[in-house]
């Protein structure tokens, strides 16, 4: 009887242990939708794929990090820029895996959208692994994202008092939202290297996704890690939408229904500021 | 002195020794196989592990198969070369030294060595020795955002250079991936490629299925009676021009090229023009990975006569051009770590073509358009970015002779394959493979003498590195 009961113990003794030793392992996993990634699929592909620059620890310090600007995301920290969720908190599974998707523009991390969905679900599963606060840290709510208000000519107005004066965009993204503000030369990241502010004029594409949704989320959590703050405290949505629409009339190949907004104001003060005659002139 | 324990203590030794060695390569190869960083020149450019293109260099992973679909660019706004430091060169060397043992089996051999009027014997002829293989300085990249290019001078192994590739191409046109048009002499969108596949041996180092060409006909074209028609091989790159296009993961491919009827040799431009397509579609499979199905059809001709002066062929003024085409299957099979690739090819030429007669003659009594089938299965094992076995099975199989006289079997021919690579070093900037290769090839009844079977065996070891 005793010695059944000393086996009873060790097992459950064992059972224990096995549970404690598993959970974080279990815990590393990721789940997309239906998906579900898997560590060690995912440290396979991380070898193949990611450690020459993210490196074997995923502390960014792979062989060529020094050669990329920006450097590459250190995932030890769990700070990322692209999320759904507030500052500060760590990024939904599908967060990650949007970003190993569409890769970060303007940097050196191309769009991963070759590999198949299970790879890039394996792929987070094991960038999660490289840091503790996705064990003990639990993911919070995603952001939701309100109706989009109409892009009029009055939400660009307002949009551009928010750039220019009350937010002070213009500061690090300058003026013409040229990435050249007077503050621009001052920034650094978390890790204490130089960083540029996004140049609105020079692309299209924005790190964290190409739509008004995107620009809204990059809003209101701001770029982690980075000096672009949150601005959920201080923006109402209606507010977050006008900066948006203000923001798209500085991107000179952005086809919009702001841009053309835009361009219909001005059209119409440069009608408006000419004579009489010039205007006609200007019809012909 | 106690020779015998001398012996067993050297023995011992020698015993320890060479076990010590093969637990040393056992680590180097299982253990501190480490993943591959390589770059050549684009992974140079963008600083990616070579692997993140290459299931094993030089063969792509659908990684490499989009960036190469797209112009070689990442899509990362940092394609144009306007990003580069002015300091770099997109350029790749590669070569590979080795040493090698060829054999053949019922060689014709004159019986009095130096006398070719001996009557002839056969004989198993094999060489061996250390060698060179020819070398390759490739240059590729983007000349502008959407525009591509690529220049490969390629050497044999005696240092004479020919233009392997050499090809501009317009990417994205109209902002559409599925519009690119390529323009100059460049591989054939074949899905499984024979410039990158991982065997280098003689007799490993083709698919037999790409350059199979019927015994008649292939005797004519290396006969230098029709001197200036130069065959066909569905690996040799082929000069024209190519509209392709692919979705944003290129899982779904195509493309057409309009191609002259040379063979990619230049100089000879025959004043007529071949056809190309292929399409295929990848899908994913859970728990498998991607798996890619697809066709392809090559129409041809060739010419059979050629206007001549003093006897000598004039370079492009061939006539009597005489059609052939080859079609078939092909597909790229994931199942984790193991891969297959499987293609099937059918091949028909013009009776012309396949008894080797000029087109202004008749033909043979009993002359036909001969046909055949042909497959193979290639299947690789990556155990990690730095190793990789493979092995491949290749068949073809005439189901309709040139000639009716002919054996129905006349031409078969069975190739088997076995290798491995091995990466011990893959830096950022270079890469080296240990390659070792043994392949063999068996042809039905060709043996010149006697018709009996040939066959023919490779081993190669060599250091293939590329920097």
């Amino acid at each position: 009887m005793a010695r059944r009961d000393a086996i009873a113990r060790r097992i459950a003794a064992r059972s224990c242990l096995f549970v404690f030793l598993a959970a974080p392992v279990f815990s590393q996993e990721s789940h997309i939708g239906n998906l579900a990634g898997e560590v060690g699929r995912g440290k396979k592909l991380y070898q193949r794929f990611c450690i020459g620059c993210h490196g074997e620890q995923g502390d960014g310090r792979g062989e060529n990090a020094v050669y990329v600007d920006p450097r590459p995301r250190d995932f030890t920290t769990g700070t990322f820029k692209c999320r759904s969720t507030p500052s500060g908190a760590i990024p939904l599974d599908a967060d990650l895996f949007n970003t190993i998707g569409r890769g970060l523009y303007s940097t050196a991390m191309p769009p991963w959208l070759p590999l198949t969905r299970q790879q890039r679900a394996d792929l987070v599963a094991y960038v999660k692994s490289f840091s503790p606060r996705f064990r003990q840290e639990k993911a919070e709510s995603p952001l939701e994202v309100p109706p989009e208000t109409p892009a009029s000519e009055d939400s660009i107005d307002r949009g551009r008092e928010l750039y220019q004066t009350t937010i002070k965009c213009a500061l690090c993204h300058g003026k013409e939202g040229r990435g050249d503000g007077p503050s621009a030369s001052t920034l650094t990241d978390s890790k204490g290297m130089p960083i540029q502010p996004y140049d609105f004029t020079a692309a299209t594409r924005f790190k964290c996704g190409q739509s008004d949704e995107d620009l809204y989320r990059v809003l209101m959590t701001g770029l982690d890690g980075s000096p672009m703050a949150s601005f959920s405290n201080s923006l109402k949505p209606e507010q977050a939408w006008d900066l948006i629409h203000y923001v798209r009339t500085l991107q000179p190949n952005f086809h919009s229904r702001e841009r053309n907004a835009k361009s219909n104001q001005l059209a119409k003060t440069t009608v408006k500021d000419r004579s009489p005659s010039e205007a006609k002139e200007g019809t012909k | 002195m106690n020779f015998r324990a001398l012996w067993i203590g050297k023995r011992s030794i020698f015993g320890l020794g060479a076990a010590a060695v093969f637990l040393v390569l056992a680590y180097l190869a299982f253990v501190a196989a480490k993943p591959a960083y390589a770059i050549p020149a684009f992974a140079r450019k963008y600083n990616l592990p070579c692997s993140a293109c290459h299931e094993a260099w030089p063969k792509l992973n659908n990684f490499g198969q989009v960036f190469r679909d797209n112009g070689y660019q990442l899509d990362n706004g940092k394609d144009s070369p306007i990003w580069q430091s002015p300091t770099y060169w997109p350029v790749t060397f590669r070569i590979t030294p080795q040493w090698h043992r060829n054999s053949s089996s019922h060689q014709k051999v004159d019986s009095i060595p130096g006398d070719a009027t001996s009557p002839p014997l056969e004989k198993t002829i094999t060489s061996h020795g250390f060698d060179l293989s020819g070398v390759d300085i490739w240059t590729a990249g983007t000349l502008y955002k959407n525009i591509s290019f690529s220049v490969l001078p390629s050497s044999d192994s005696s240092g004479s250079f020919h233009f392997e590739n050499a090809w501009v191409r317009f990417d994205n046109l109209l902002g559409s991936r599925w519009a690119n048009l390529k323009f100059g002499k460049f591989e054939l969108d074949n899905m499984i490629s024979e410039k990158r596949f991982l065997f280098l041996s003689a007799n490993g180092g083709v698919y037999q299925l790409y350059h199979f060409l019927p015994v008649r006909e292939a005797a004519f074209v290396s006969s230098g009676v029709n001197a200036l028609n130069p065959g066909f091989g569905l690996g040799d790159n082929q000069l024209g021009v190519e509209l392709a296009g692919h979705s944003p993961n290129s899982y779904t491919r195509y493309s057409l090229a309009l191609l002259s009827s040379n063979d990619g040799n230049v100089s000879v431009p025959n004043s007529s023009y071949d056809g190309f397509a292929s399409v295929s579609r990848a899908f994913e499979v859970n728990g498998l990975g991607l798996q890619r199905v697809g066709a392809y059809a090559y129409f041809g001709q060739r010419p059979t006569n050629f206007n001549t002066a003093g006897g000598t062929p004039i370079t492009g003024a061939g006539s009597n051009n005489k059609s052939f085409y080859r079609a078939g299957l092909n597909s790229v099979l994931y199942a984790g770590p193991l891969d297959f690739s499987l293609l099937f090819l059918h091949g028909w030429d013009n009776a012309f073509l396949g008894t080797g007669t000029p087109g202004n003659a008749l033909l043979p009594a009993g002359a036909h358009a001969p046909t055949w089938n042909g497959g193979f299965v290639e299947t690789h094992y990556t155990y990690n970015p730095k190793l990789i076995f493979v092995q491949r099975n290749e068949f073809i199989r005439m189901s309709r002779q040139a000639l009716a006289s002919d054996p129905s079997d006349l031409g078969n021919l069975d190739a088997y394959s076995f290798g491995a690579r091995w990466y011990p070093i893959m830096f950022s900037r270079a890469g080296l493979a240990w390659h070792s290769e043994y392949a063999i090839v068996k042809s039905a009844r060709t043996s010149q003498v006697t018709g009996r079977d040939v066959w023919s065996s490779s081993v190669l070891f060599g250091l293939d590195f590329a920097f």
